[in-house]
């Protein structure tokens, strides 16, 4: 009974079911106050429609990725990790860990290797994106790309993208030149499966072969 | 991740002033620490001020110095021809410190001001002050093996992670900051602070204060250097101990010395007493270690870290070494 009462709002001639309603109103701006700030708190504030405060929350984003020129609508707290996967379908981009320790969804912005679980998809604002997805030209593979299947550089294939995007980048900023600088500068890479001494060939053998990458 | 505001600063004005009024507002350069600790729930700012407009990233040399901008890269420090000719054991700092990809994100600025690694920090579920004062120290009683071993109080025994930060402290960088109330300069050895009472506090910046840039007036260290960090693994890890050691030397006289930790404190610990036993002295092992003992006097292990008491003086003699050339 207690419970009852402490649901129902001032007035008591409402419905039941209409003094739920009003419970579940006010029980969700308070909880909207507690997790969060400003147009939302709003919306509720104002008793505006939860779709309205949510598309208000999202800001447009323009960036190019893979050499495609996106127009999207983002909330500042999608990571490009997850802009790429959940709302572009660009699932070659893999997610390991989520807090920048595994290299596994390793981009490119602006030609940079960078980690897009650390990087907020609107900070990407006017940024050009390459994830794996884009490396190949067509049907021709990467050298790089290449090169790890012929070196056997995997085993279930998680860590891969994410290796492969980092090696081309490590290849480009003049940072493999012997093994040894190849594993430092790789070190951002991790890979489960321990496919590392092949890794390191593949590398090797693109960097040697000289061919445009 | 809670929602937040964000918001992109075309100032440095605007900037300022918007995190100084703003209790929950904070700036983001590199995002490589914030995103980490918002995701977790440790840091839950409301507004985010992205700087990353603000014309800080130039890297140039005036007249006896080299000036660093906040929002240069890691990796673009790490490769500045100013810097590897005239700083090389800033370079190596640099070079130590987390991956390629984190230092393409990671700014000068961000850096100086990442939180420690601490796992009681990082574990919301767990005591402590530094994350939330008064809630108690995880670390104190409990898996103490990063952990201080100097300067520590019993509110907190974390560490600073930062491996630029043991080559800034010990090359007499000075910090340039914008506030509100105007522009201070700061020296690096001042920036950071212990945990005393106020474990929460890692660094002396106000509310609303921007790092603007870091200048390292010219020095004789440009030949002699070594960067030695001891850690899990071989790459991709933070310090255990690390030591930042530059020599300047005359033949195999010690002319001038600079020496400073990393991982055994609440903040960069410079070595001043282990310097002015060494200047004026020969190069030789007997030598580094005697300063490296006169460098570990003070410390104090816990339960899991007392290897620290070994490792470190055993650091400062190898660094040492390394920087002189007679490994
Ligand atoms: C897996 C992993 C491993 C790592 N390993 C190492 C390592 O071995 N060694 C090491 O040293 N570091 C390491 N790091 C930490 C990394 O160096 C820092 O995260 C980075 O330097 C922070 O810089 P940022 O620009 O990304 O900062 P942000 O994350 O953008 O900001 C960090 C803090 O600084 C504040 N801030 C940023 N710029 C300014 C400014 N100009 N003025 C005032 N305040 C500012 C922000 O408000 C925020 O509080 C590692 C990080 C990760 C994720
Ligand atoms: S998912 Fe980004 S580093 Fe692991
Ligand atoms: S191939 Fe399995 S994690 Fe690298």
């Amino acid at each position: 009974m207690a419970e009852k009462k402490a649901c129902s709002l001032p007035g008591d001639q409402a419905s039941s079911n209409e003094s739920r309603r009003d419970f579940l109103k006010q029980s969700s701006l308070l909880t909207a106050f507690a997790i969060t700030p400003g147009v939302v708190v709003k919306a509720a504030e104002s008793k505006w429609d939860e779709g309205i405060a949510a598309s208000l929350e999202k800001m447009p984003l323009k960036l190019e990725i893979n050499g495609v020129k996106q127009s999207l609508q983002v909330e500042p707290r999608v990571t490009l990790l997850d802009l790429l996967r959940e709302q572009l379908a660009l699932t070659g981009t893999k997610k390991g860990c989520d807090y920048g320790q595994c290299g596994a969804c390793t981009v490119h912005v602006d030609g940079q290797r960078v980690l897009s679980c650390l990087t907020l998809a609107v900070m990407a604002e006017g940024k050009k994106v390459t994830t794996i997805e884009g490396l190949a030209t067509g049907e021709q593979l990467h050298p790089m790309q290449a090169a790890f299947i012929k070196h056997d550089g995997f085993q279930c294939g998680y860590c891969t993208p994410g290796q492969i995007m980092s090696a081309v980048a490590c290849i480009k900023e003049g940072h493999a030149n012997s093994e040894a600088e190849i594993r430092e500068f790789m070190s951002g890479n991790i890979c489960r499966c321990g496919a590392y001494p092949n890794i390191v060939d593949a590398i090797m053998e693109v960097k040697q072969g000289g061919q445009q990458i | 991740m809670i929602q937040f505001q964000y918001i992109r600063a075309s100032t440095q004005k605007t900037a300022i002033e918007t995190t100084a009024k703003d209790a929950t507002a904070m700036f983001i350069a590199g995002g490589t620490n914030l995103v980490d600790l918002m995701k977790r729930g440790i840091t839950t700012p409301q507004k985010l001020v992205d700087i990353n407009n603000l014309p800080l990233k130039n890297i140039d040399a005036s007249t006896g110095r080299i000036r660093i901008g906040a929002l240069a890269l890691n990796s673009a420090v790490a490769e500045n021809k100013l810097v590897l000719d005239r700083q090389p054991l800033l370079a190596q700092a640099l070079n130590a410190g987390a991956s390629a990809q984190l230092r393409n994100m990671a700014t000068v600025g961000g850096n100086m001001m990442q939180r420690t690694r601490c796992p009681y920090f990082y574990d919301t579920a767990m005591p402590c002050n530094k994350r939330e004062p008064g809630s108690g120290c995880g670390a104190l009683e409990g898996f103490n093996r990063m952990h201080a071993i100097f300067g520590f109080s019993d509110k907190c025994i974390a560490v600073n992670p930062s491996d630029m930060n043991v080559a800034l402290v010990a090359l007499d960088a000075t910090v340039h900051i914008a506030g509100p109330k105007g522009n201070r300069t700061v020296p690096f050895i001042n920036f950071h602070r212990l945990p005393g009472d106020l474990p929460q506090k890692d660094n002396n910046l106000e509310k609303g204060e921007l790092i603007t840039a870091v200048e390292i007036a010219d020095n004789p260290f440009n030949k002699h250097v070594h960067y030695l960090k001891i850690r899990d693994r071989a790459s991709y890890a933070f310090a255990l101990v690390s030591v930042a050691a530059a020599l300047h030397l005359d033949g195999n006289t010690i002319k001038g010395v600079r020496l400073a930790m990393g991982g055994v404190a609440h903040k960069p610990w410079r070595l001043t007493e282990a310097e002015k036993a060494l200047v004026g002295k020969t190069v030789s092992e007997g030598t580094f270690r005697q300063a490296a003992e006169i460098a570990m006097q003070g410390a104090k292990g816990f339960k899991y870290n007392s290897f620290k008491l070994k490792m470190g003086p055993n650091a400062i003699v190898e660094a040492l070494k390394t920087a002189a050339g007679i490994v």
